[in-house]
């Protein structure tokens, strides 16, 4: 198969999940019990009946849910989210003023990983069995094994509260000030740890096994320098590997903004999140769940491409 | 059911012999032999392993301590009469306000003057046992799912996956945290939301392990015999298929702990002042924020975090063992997340 063609049919295999995507969101919403006029009942009581019911009108909630629905898709699809009850904002606005605070937390966190895990499973590769790869693999483990919230927690009373190192306020500078540098380095490294840790452990299993093939006794055997084994032939090969998982990494990263804004306060799409949430704000839940799903499936859908660039024989198998 | 195969008629036997054999039986006791040894074979591992074994006496203590910390009664009944910790876990000043950690309070206390040890080693309740249930739930619904997805391939399979393809598309702690908010907190919503979540990953693995379990012949033949799916699916097929699953599991317990604390941390879940290592999290980070003069209650927030830690750290030293022991190449996602 061409690489159009399988990046093509990749792409028309993402239209139906999204659909899914969009629909399971909608419905987790509105299965649960009382809507926003029944919480703004409820915050004042003194709100007649008609009054409750002309708002349900002016929102569209008497209407059947699959109308809703459509309702709903239609306005996403032409970029309107509907608004914010609360305080009247739109939400597209509030999504889009919050986007690249969270894109910058999580590509910080991505760099951070990667400049970990390559070299740290290469290291512990390379060593395999020795004290360095006890001490690498243990480190991953814990990585792994370490609560991100609480190390966000730790991270923010040993160096910003006690060294006084770092900021943690609100960054009030604009995004791409080399100051920014400094707010972005606790979060980051918070966020970004657990994919190092299973990044280094993916890259050390699958580093390993190649050093084990034959191509690598036959490019030693002619003579290469170690060096240029490791990092020409069999870096190249089990790179492979790692992008398999890279999009599962992605989400891990998504879902860990959450927790991780929160912890620092972090003005990203996951403390609005958080926020619409505890105020039930259902629009604003709505878009960024359905943004974060239509981000997955897009990361999932880039790593396949890269996969199959990287080795063909993948676009055989859809 | 009929055993005719086309024109060559099959006679000698009746097929509900096959499908209701017993286990014990001559045909399967070299399946049960080779079952047993597996299990051996993860018990002499972990056992050799000096590290995995000090994972499993890490897990065995805590998960002992939090059962036992207090007594438990279920509808008047006391199930468990004992209660280990020295102070009542939600009993308010039995000790100053944030007292340093001390002989009488080992981990110090909190802002109510609670024991913070009594807390945090009644706080593995929560997580440990919703950690449990949700990965024997999840697991077992993902096994039928993927079980019957990859057996019976071709259009069946093609909508199970379109459909686990969507539960994937939303990160697992979001999702969680979402189904949570919309329908309240407390130990079954937890675990029906986590399970909801979790239950996508053995899906999958299952399949792919069936996909290649099904090209055996063993598979062919009891088919050929005239066995049922069902038969084949749970008496040949899934034996042979679950070792990922079992490493999965394992190290899946440690994510759905994180998970819990996660959601508690956030203030979701459990009501405040809930004795769980999140929660109390939540509670005591505050105590961060005071400046380098002021004084700093490290223990309030260090313990409970490390708590989490060290268990899903042992946790995750278990599986890796049983990995090993198994030989079944998992490569965990998730973690920390």
């Amino acid at each position: 198969m061409s690489l159009q063609k399988f990046i093509l049919k990749r792409i028309l295999a993402s239209v139906p999940v999204l659909f899914g995507v969009s629909v399971v969101t909608f419905a987790l919403m509105h299965i649960t019990p009382g809507d926003i006029v029944d919480q703004l009942v409820a915050a004042n009581p003194n709100v007649p009946a008609h009054e409750s019911a002309r708002l349900r009108r002016e929102f569209g909630l008497d209407q059947p849910v699959w109308v809703q629905y459509l309702n709903w898709i239609q306005g996403v699809l032409t970029g309107d989210f509907g608004e914010v009850y609360s305080s009247s904002r739109d939400v597209s606005s509030v999504v889009l003023a919050r986007l690249p605070e969270t894109i910058i937390l999580g590509l910080f966190g991505w760099v951070f990983a990667v400049l970990i895990a390559i070299p740290g499973g290469i290291y512990a590769a390379v060593n395999k069995d020795q004290l360095g790869d006890d001490v690498s693999r243990f480190v991953a483990l814990s990585g792994i094994s370490i609560p991100n919230f609480w190390l966000g927690l730790m991270l923010m009373a040993i160096f910003a509260v006690r060294l006084d190192w770092f900021p943690t306020l609100d960054p009030q500078t604009s995004l791409l000030s080399p100051s920014m540098l400094w707010w972005l380095i606790l979060p980051g490294v918070t966020i970004g740890t657990a994919a190092a840790a299973n990044m280094m452990r993916i890259m050390r299993t699958s580093m390993a096994e190649e050093l084990n093939k034959e191509y690598v006794t036959a490019a030693r055997a002619k003579g290469l320098p170690e060096r240029t084994v490791i990092l020409k032939h069999v870096l190249r090969n089990s790179l492979i590997s790692v992008t398999t998982v890279a999009a599962f990494l992605t989400a891990s990263i998504v879902a860990g903004s959450v927790v991780v804004e929160t912890v620092f306060g972090w003005p990203g799409l996951g403390l609005e999140l958080i926020q619409a949430v505890h105020l039930r704000e259902i629009n604003l839940i709505l878009a960024i769940t359905l943004f974060t799903g239509f981000f997955i499936v897009l990361a999932n859908l880039l790593a396949d491409i890269v996969y199959a660039l990287l080795d063909p024989r993948i676009r055989d198998e859809y | 059911m009929s055993t005719e195969r086309g024109r060559i008629q099959i006679s000698g036997f009746d097929t509900e012999d096959i499908d209701d054999q017993d286990p014990l039986a001559t045909a399967s006791e070299l399946e049960s032999k080779e079952v047993e040894s597996r299990w051996q074979k993860i018990v002499s591992n972990i056992v050799r392993d000096r590290l995995a074994l000090g994972g499993f006496v890490v897990v065995a203590v805590m998960g002992l301590a939090a059962l036992l910390s207090q007594s438990i009664s279920v509808g008047g009944v006391t199930i468990q009469p004992l209660s280990i910790v020295p102070y009542d876990p939600t009993e308010t000043a039995v000790g100053a306000r944030y007292a340093a950690p001390s002989l009488s309070h080992p981990m110090g206390t909190d802002r109510l003057g609670r024991d913070l040890f009594s807390r945090v080693v009644t706080g593995g309740r929560y997580s440990i046992s919703i950690g449990l249930v949700v990965t024997a739930l999840a697991a077992t619904f993902g096994v039928i799912y993927g079980s019957i997805s990859g057996y019976f391939g071709g259009r069946v399979d093609e909508v199970l996956m379109r459909i686990l393809d969507i539960v994937f598309a939303f990160p697992g702690l979001v999702l969680a945290l979402i189904l949570v908010a919309l329908f309240g907190g407390g130990f079954w919503p937890l675990v029906g939301a986590f399970a909801l979540v979790g239950w996508a990953t053995y899906a999958r693995i299952i399949r792919g392990e069936i996909l290649k379990v099904k090209q055996n012949e063993y598979v062919l033949a009891a088919k050929a015999l005239g066995a049922r799916d069902r038969t084949v699916i749970f008496r040949h097929v899934i034996p042979n298929a679950i070792a990922p699953v079992i490493v999965q599991a394992t190290l899946s317990i440690g994510t759905v702990v994180i998970g819990v604390a996660a959601l508690g941390f956030l203030g979701l879940g459990f009501d405040p002042g809930t004795p769980e290592w999140g929660t109390i999290l939540d509670a005591e980070s505050d105590t961060l924020a005071t400046g380098a003069g002021g004084d700093w209650y490290w223990w309030a927030t260090v313990f409970p975090g490390l708590m989490i830690f060290v268990f899903v750290m042992s946790m995750n030293i278990i599986g890796d063992a049983v990995n090993d022991a198994l030989d079944a190449q998992v490569d965990d996602i998730g973690g920390g997340g």
